[in-house]
């Protein structure tokens, strides 16, 4: 039989906010256990809490990017459990009427098309602290730091398909809350974790099949491996005679399967009631308009531009509008060598060859987009020839000069075009190489193509690789054809 | 000196007649003499009094004196108060020694009051008689075999008792305005939201609103003045301005067009309650008001919507107290269920594991709806009733108790304890302020007169009440407890 999955996340994507959803406390990483939790967090009593402006305007940038609708009047709810990193015993959070409305999210596919992605809502919660069990010897430590760091859930239809699409979705949202600025998206260090919701039905199907959730999967990588994991043990299940109950699981990335952590019958009644210490959400629209006058160009936006307007293919407008150190780096590149496909080469092949060998970031490359895009000036307007360009690419990622001009004037890369000097340097090597010329001659005109290459080669070493190889070509073929 | 109104002590203070310093240890002798038997205080800050009224009296040497320097104050045991325990009347937080303190306190201190301590209460303000304290219940100066009222207990019987002046209370249902029936003082309930509630410690979020209790209502204006205003850590209070609430105290009534809710003179009131009240009500006519019957139709709904709401919020609000971070935690846990488990189970009296419950019951899948639910679309109309009925009347009058002060359990079912509440409720359902002024006795205990206005109306109620307290004496009435010991 042919299966179908049908997957939903749940993506928590951590707010750049300099303070916490609800205090004042900061919510920088790292800091020693319990240094950044104030009154409020520790959930004293007669605390109380104070929303943040910030994450609020964080949250409508991001229903505004993903095309939502933004309601008027959103409301924080109590999320009641027990736990101890939960220092009030409830999470503050919206149920009933979050901050974000249905909007969707475009995603590119491998094979450059792209699928709209419906989102059911986005709403903003308080992220919760975290238990550590190691070096407490049997007891547990609670570390509240975190406890109250704004989170935006990001809840999907269950509109993917594949553990692959699933990739991709949380990649284009990784992308939207960077580009967007609202998330580091630093996935090491939490600011974006997800939990998957997976059901497998018979292709054709309508009724869906019973969902598991697979809590806490922290990584594109990991997320698709739970998935297809997850995926392949319902089928499996289902084609055995069992059936898949509903519960939730947890992902182990080193034993890479997922394992029950408890079922539906196990569940928490979470007892949502609408938080009383804190008034309704109202935006007016003046606020909101303001908000998406601030937007910046998102990646769907970039992705069409590169095609439409500088008529980049699918695939290669879809990689340089990935994130937005990408797009803004390849763009600076253009802007300055007036081309965008050369542009667009340079930076995927060149530049993200390089970097992806030494495993560096973008925004740590030692070229700069100006650099770069002076270097592909050269090439464009035929200064330099490919050979030499790569010369100079190595030496500006070295250091060795402060510009593609520098270098070239410094190395005497300067393409030669002057006919009259690279016809005498093609006379020395028809002299030197009787040879070679004997047998080009005596060959069938169909096999002369392939032997040229070994007179362009001699020439371009004589001219010490500046000779411009078309002339050359040229230049030889009549040279030798003709004489 | 004891039985001196803040006013008059502010007078006395501000003319040099005694200094805060003799004041506070003459009240703290008071208190060190008479409160064992009384019991309205669980924690006396002696020392730090002390210092207090010697800083007040260098203020006022300086020159800089506010209205409030060097009076004394006490707190009621919900407040959070740095450095000194905040017990809330519980087990649960008898080890909890406050890092900060409330708006409010803040307030007061930097008013140069002088607080003397903490006083007893309803755990965690559930109760209506304060024999729901950890630290057991407080007697009625006026009868020590009588509940003094909750669950601002302590702090009604300590102003009534001549051990303080004035005290702040909170009132979820109730709690300032009948206690003060009670005890023969005058609360005020302000606005939900016209005093912060950060750092008071909660029982009912959307219900709960701190006050003054003193012996008159000039006394309550100038308290209400200093505790008043918006505050940025409480988004629920109101950014809207402070008057100053003595201005308007001497306002001539004549007009006042008074309402006298139907539902408010029902079955369940005590005849010789009702009469007190309609005397009261006569010496209104005679300073000109106008007087006539209204409705609030909706008024039997509003017991049963507060014992959804109420609950609902504090099963919620008293979950942090779990053993984990402060506060009660039972010995050597085996898990962490067990550690939850046996900490609230030690922890917590027997009201707030009932309210606990209920609340857990009334938010649970399933019942949400109706009752949760419900319980606020009756408050609505509860609401709506007040506005309605302000449309055609300044304020509402009634008693602030069905009967005087029972005794000290006589009430054991908490059905008919909650009764006890049936005036007052609606008030904190509907937002509205209201005070509780002595308007007479039954048999040597006092009677409260109620006085509701609408939302942010605080001028006028303490006017009305001022006015009544300039009329009669029943406010200036001393209990034999204490008296030779002045």
């Amino acid at each position: 039989m042919q299966w179908e999955a049908v997957i939903g996340l749940e993506v928590h994507v951590q707010l750049a906010t300099q303070s916490k959803i609800f205090s004042g406390a900061s919510t920088a990483f790292g800091a020693e256990p319990n240094t950044q939790a104030c009154a409020v967090d520790l959930g004293l009593p007669g605390v109380l809490p104070v929303l943040n402006e910030g994450a609020v305007a964080m949250a409508v940038k991001f229903g505004l990017g993903i095309n939502a609708e933004i309601p008027e009047t959103s409301v924080f709810d109590r999320k009641n459990y027990f736990y101890p990193d939960l220092p009030k015993g409830y999470q503050t959070s919206q149920m009933y009427q979050p901050i974000v409305g249905p909007g969707e999210v475009e995603i590119t596919l491998d094979d450059g098309t792209t699928k709209r992605i419906r989102v059911h809502h986005a709403h903003l919660e308080e992220d919760a602290g975290k238990s550590l069990h190691e070096d407490f010897h049997g007891m547990t430590g609670i570390d509240l730091n975190r406890a109250g760091t704004p989170l935006l859930e990001i809840v999907s239809e269950p509109d993917l398909r594949s553990a692959r699409e699933a990739a991709a979705y949380l990649k284009a949202i990784h992308a939207i809350v960077t580009y967007l600025g609202i998330s580091d998206g630093n996935m090491a260090e939490g600011s974006m974790r997800c939990d998957v919701n997976v059901s497998v039905r018979p292709k054709g199907q309508e009724t869906l099949g019973t969902r598991a959730e697979i809590k806490n999967v922290n990584s594109f990588r990991f997320v698709e491996k739970a998935i297809a994991h997850e995926i392949e043990r319902q089928v499996e299940l289902i084609e055995d005679g069992g059936t898949v109950v509903q519960e939730t699981r947890l992902y182990d990335p080193e034993a890479d399967e997922t394992r029950s952590m408890r079922t539906k019958e196990e569940a928490n009644d979470y007892r949502y009631f609408p938080c009383p210490d804190l008034l309704p959400v109202v935006l007016d629209q003046a606020y909101v308009d303001h908000l998406r006058a601030t937007l910046p160009e998102l990646p769907a936006e970039k992705r069409a531009r590169f095609q439409d307007e500088l008529g980049l293919s699918a695939y290669d407008a879809s990689v340089l509008a990935s994130s937005r150190a990408m797009a803004e780096y390849f763009e600076a590149v253009k802007d300055v060598c007036g081309d965008a496909k050369l542009a667009a080469n340079w930076v995927q092949v060149e530049l993200a060859g390089r970097l992806n060998k030494e495993g560096l970031d973008i925004a740590d490359s030692p070229v700069t987009a100006e650099q770069l895009g002076g270097l592909v000036a050269r090439v464009k307007d035929e200064t330099i020839n490919g050979k030499a360009a790569k010369q100079v690419f190595a030496a500006l990622w070295d250091g060795e000069g402060e510009s593609a001009d520098a270098i070239i004037e410094a190395r005497g890369l300067k393409q030669v075009t002057d006919t009259g000097a690279i016809e005498a340097m093609i006379d020395q090597v028809i002299a030197d190489s009787p040879v070679q010329v004997a047998q080009y001659r005596e060959a069938a005109p169909e096999k002369r193509g392939k032997m040229i290459g070994y007179f362009v080669g001699q020439v371009m070493k004589a001219s010490r690789g500046t000779a411009n190889p078309q002339q050359v070509n040229a230049l030889l073929k009549d040279k030798l054809d003709n004489a | 000196m004891h039985d001196k109104t803040l006013t008059e002590l502010a007078a006395a203070l501000a003319a040099g007649e005694f200094s805060s310093r003799e004041l506070t240890e003459f009240l703290l002798a008071r208190i060190d003499r008479l409160d064992g038997e009384l019991n309205s205080f669980i924690t006396v800050t002696a020392d730090a009094a002390l210092e207090a009224a010697d800083r007040a009296d260098q203020t006022r040497a300086t020159g800089q004196a506010g209205p409030l320097t060097g009076l004394p104050l006490a707190l009621k045991d919900i407040f959070c108060t740095r450095g000194v325990r905040t017990s809330c009347g519980s087990r649960m937080l008898d080890n909890f020694v406050s890092p900060y303190d409330a708006t409010v306190v803040e307030k007061l201190a930097a008013a140069g009051s002088v607080s003397l301590g903490k006083t007893n209460m309803d755990e965690f303000a559930m109760g209506s008689s304060n024999e729901n304290s950890f630290y057991g219940p407080v007697k009625n100066p006026w009868d020590l075999a009588a509940v003094p009222g909750g669950s601002s207990g302590g702090s009604a019987a300590a102003v009534a008792a001549g051990l303080v002046p004035a005290a702040l209370g909170t009132d979820t249902g109730g709690s300032i305005r009948q206690p003060a029936a009670f005890c023969g003082i005058t609360g005020l309930k302000p606005t939900y939201g016209r005093v912060s509630r950060y750092g008071m410690v909660a029982y009912a979020s959307s219900l709960d609103q701190g006050g003054p209790m003193a012996r008159t209502a000039e006394d309550c204006a100038l308290l209400l003045g200093a505790i008043a205003g918006h505050d940025l850590r409480d988004s629920t209070s109101v950014a809207r301005g402070v008057p100053d609430y003595r201005e308007e105290l001497e306002t001539s009534l004549s007009g006042l067009k008074i309402g006298l809710p139907r539902e408010y003179f029902g079955d369940g009131l005590a005849p010789e309650v009702e009469a007190a009240v309609r005397d009261a009500i006569k010496v209104y006519e005679s300073l000109g008001a106008e007087v006539r019957e209204v409705s609030l139709p909706h008024t039997e709904l509003a017991i049963p919507a507060y014992y959804v709401i109420a609950p609902a919020e504090a099963s919620s609000n008293l979950s942090r107290y779990d053993g984990v971070r402060f506060g009660h935690r039972c010995e050597n846990p085996t898990d962490l269920v067990d550690l939850y488990k046996r900490s609230r189970a030690e922890g917590f009296g027997e009201e707030v594991k009932r309210r606990i419950l209920i609340g857990t019951h009334t938010l649970s899948e399933g019942f949400f709806d109706a009752y949760y639910k419900k319980a606020q679309q009756v408050r609505r109309l509860i609401r709506q009733d007040f506005l309605d009925a302000f449309e055609d009347v300044d304020v509402l009058m009634g008693p602030a108790s069905p009967t005087p002060a029972f005794d000290l359990g006589a009430k054991k079912d908490p059905v008919s304890m909650y009764l006890q509440d049936i005036y007052t409720i609606a008030i904190n359902l509907a937002g509205i302020p209201g005070i509780s002024v002595p308007a007479g006795f039954v048999q040597e205990r006092p009677v409260g007169l109620q006085i509701l206005g609408p939302h942010f109306a605080e001028s006028r109620l303490l006017n009305v009440a001022h006015r009544f307290q300039q009329a009669t004496d029943w406010h200036r009435r001393q209990p034999a407890f204490g008296k030779e010991n002045a």
